[in-house]
């Protein structure tokens, strides 16, 4: 009797388990499991049009043959994408650091302050403010006027391979400020007994930063570290309506590459090849965050 | 006053004086925007680094406002308004939805579904894109909304996410109660459960509101049609250094275009800092 009551109640839980995670199930069958699926299959396809499947046509592992050893830009956008990501993420987050421990005080003000350099992030991926950067990094821009007031020789940023991707990777560290609110919340967390125990065995302030600091932030520091890198490999708005790719393909982003061959050349195939490997290389990054977040992130919710 | 006192007023003037300067740089190019799109319309790369114009003039919005095409920004921003309060709606409750299912419910596969949604936040969009559009151009789906609204019935695994840390808080002994009055598991969620984590639909909503606004990619590839733009479109069109040098005007849609997310920012901050705080929420 009480088996079969369990039993019902069992198969009730069910379906309502179902019916309540189905909008989400729906979605992902439709709009990630099955897109995901055709775009593995048009990697291996040549596949320029978008009306019929019919128009498909095999070849093998041509596309990613093309891509590694004939696509001179291939390479230029990964190039690209790697020097972003490995400058901007880490200044990024040495900003958000640094801020959040200078704002780690009781001191008046400190609120404002946070809102203030909080500002930049929460409007930072819109168009407007890349429609603006364009025009701060302009020949006659803000950037240029205001160097010009010290001093320094103008450049024209934008045009310049050299530092066209700088003044992208400037746009990224400008939007500290959501790390910078991980970070601050994190250092609230470490009890104060800690630093005052340092100070009377008489360390200083750089070795109370290196000793109880570092140490107890740094699975926060570490996975926010890999995540933004992981976004970072997806940038696209921004070089696109910055610097679009110029000059000299030096700030051709890989989702930008992608963009232009699907939605420019409609070379499908090869932009799905394309963001297969890409793909391929978050989910080493990924992999890397999982295997380790045990000790930073509580996500299961462990039940009886 | 003593010497302890002096020092520590001394060491706020400089903390306050560093801080300060800092932060000013930092918001520099924001308030640049805002001023240059007061300045009249001549002057705006004049005195470029100046953020006080020689004389207040709106005609930056008015030029701006009459957009391109014989289309005016209002057909942009009710475009927006439709694109964005549908999905913010959509997309917080059937994540709030799926959260409780996950949460609260035990079913088979339960965990396997999760993992599967923890995955997506990864996923890079490219992957899925380019599928996604053969299938919408397929269906005839070009230039209208359900391409942009449809994937959005899943709900957003961060979210999700959010909310079953939320819903973890809530004792189950109310669910268990309201069970024993007779209540459906349906019941609950609506009566329960989303009275209780409107805090964390206020930070969803917040949250999605900006990245609906801000969104760029899906408007750019499926909605063609001038018509359609929402504001994110128009203004990279109407920015578009080739067809357009009016820079006083530029700046001015552009600016207009940051309020709402400013004055939701300033409303809203505690939401904000609580939701980015505890999830470690990419806002």
């Amino acid at each position: 009797m009480a088996s079969s009551i369990r039993k019902k109640n069992f198969k009730q839980n069910n379906w309502m388990g179902y019916f309540f995670i189905g909008p989400w199930l729906l979605a992902f069958l439709a709009f990630t499991l099955l897109p995901m699926a055709a775009s593995l299959y048009f990697a291996f396809n040549d596949y320029s049009s978008l009306d019929s499947l019919d128009k498909a046509r095999w070849i093998g592992l041509q596309n990613f043959e093309r891509m590694f050893f004939n696509d001179n830009k291939y390479w230029k956008s990964v190039g690209a994408t790697l020097y972003y990501v490995i400058f901007a993420i880490p200044l990024r987050l040495t900003m958000a650091l640094g801020l959040a421990m200078l704002l780690n005080t009781g001191r008046n003000g400190v609120s404002f302050y946070r809102a203030a350099f909080y500002a930049p992030s929460i409007v930072g991926g819109s168009i407007a403010v890349a429609v603006m950067w364009r025009q701060v990094f302009g020949t006659e821009g803000l950037f240029n006027a205001a160097i010009r007031l010290l001093g320094l020789p103008t450049r024209t940023w934008l045009g310049d391979p050299d530092y066209a991707i700088w003044t992208l990777i400037a746009l990224a560290v400008w939007q500290f400020g959501s790390p910078m609110l991980i970070f601050l919340a994190g250092l609230k967390q470490i009890p104060t007994e800690f630093y005052e125990a340092a100070s009377i065995d008489g360390a200083n302030g750089v070795r109370k930063f290196i000793s109880i600091t570092l140490p107890l932030l740094s699975p926060v520091i570490f996975f926010n570290l890999i995540m933004q890198m992981i976004s970072g490999l997806m940038v696209f708005t921004q070089a696109f309506i910055i610097t679009g790719g110029a000059p000299l393909d030096t700030t051709l982003f890989y989702a930008l590459y992608i963009y232009r061959r699907a939605f420019e050349n409609f070379q499908m195939g090869y932009a799905s090849a394309m963001a297969w490997v890409l793909l391929i290389i978050i989910a080493v990054f990924a992999t890397i965050v999982f295997k380790t977040s045990n000790q930073w992130v509580y996500y299961e919710s462990k039940e009886e | 006053m003593t010497i302890k006192q002096r020092r520590e007023l001394v060491s706020s003037i400089i903390y306050h004086l560093f801080v300060g300067f800092f932060c000013l740089l930092m918001i520099y190019p924001l308030l640049w925007l805002f001023s240059s799109s007061l300045k009249p319309s001549a002057e705006v790369f004049r005195d470029t680094t100046s953020l006080i114009p020689s004389r207040l003039s709106f005609e930056n919005y008015t030029n701006g406002w009459a957009g391109f095409g014989g289309i005016t920004f209002s057909t942009f921003y009710l475009n927006s308004f439709i694109y964005t309060s549908l999905a913010v709606v959509i997309t917080v409750f059937f994540s709030a939805m799926v959260a409780y299912g996950f949460s609260r419910i035990q079913f088979t596969g339960r965990k396997f579904w999760f993992a599967c949604m923890i995955t997506t936040l990864m996923l890079p969009v490219q992957v899925v894109i380019i599928p996604q559009y053969i299938m919408f151009s397929n269906l005839k789906w070009l230039n209208t909304l359900y391409p942009l609204l449809l994937p959005r019935i899943g709900g957003q695994a961060f979210f999700i996410f959010m909310f079953m840390q939320f819903i973890r808080g809530i004792p189950k002994e109310l669910d268990e109660a309201a069970e024993i009055d007779g209540c459906g598991k349906i019941g609950i969620f609506f009566r329960i459960i989303l009275p209780l984590i409107v805090p964390a639909m206020v930070t969803a909503a917040i949250f999605s509101f900006y990245w609906t606004w801000e969104d760029f990619l899906s408007p750019l590839i499926y909605l063609n049609s001038p018509k359609l733009y929402t504001v994110s479109l128009a203004l990279r069109s109407f920015a578009d250094p080739s067809a357009n040098t009016d820079w006083g005007a530029i700046f001015a849609m552009s600016a207009l275009s940051l309020v709402p997310v400013f004055i939701i920012f300033i409303f809203f901050q505690r939401y904000l800092v609580q939701g980015i705080s505890t999830t470690g929420l990419k806002g």
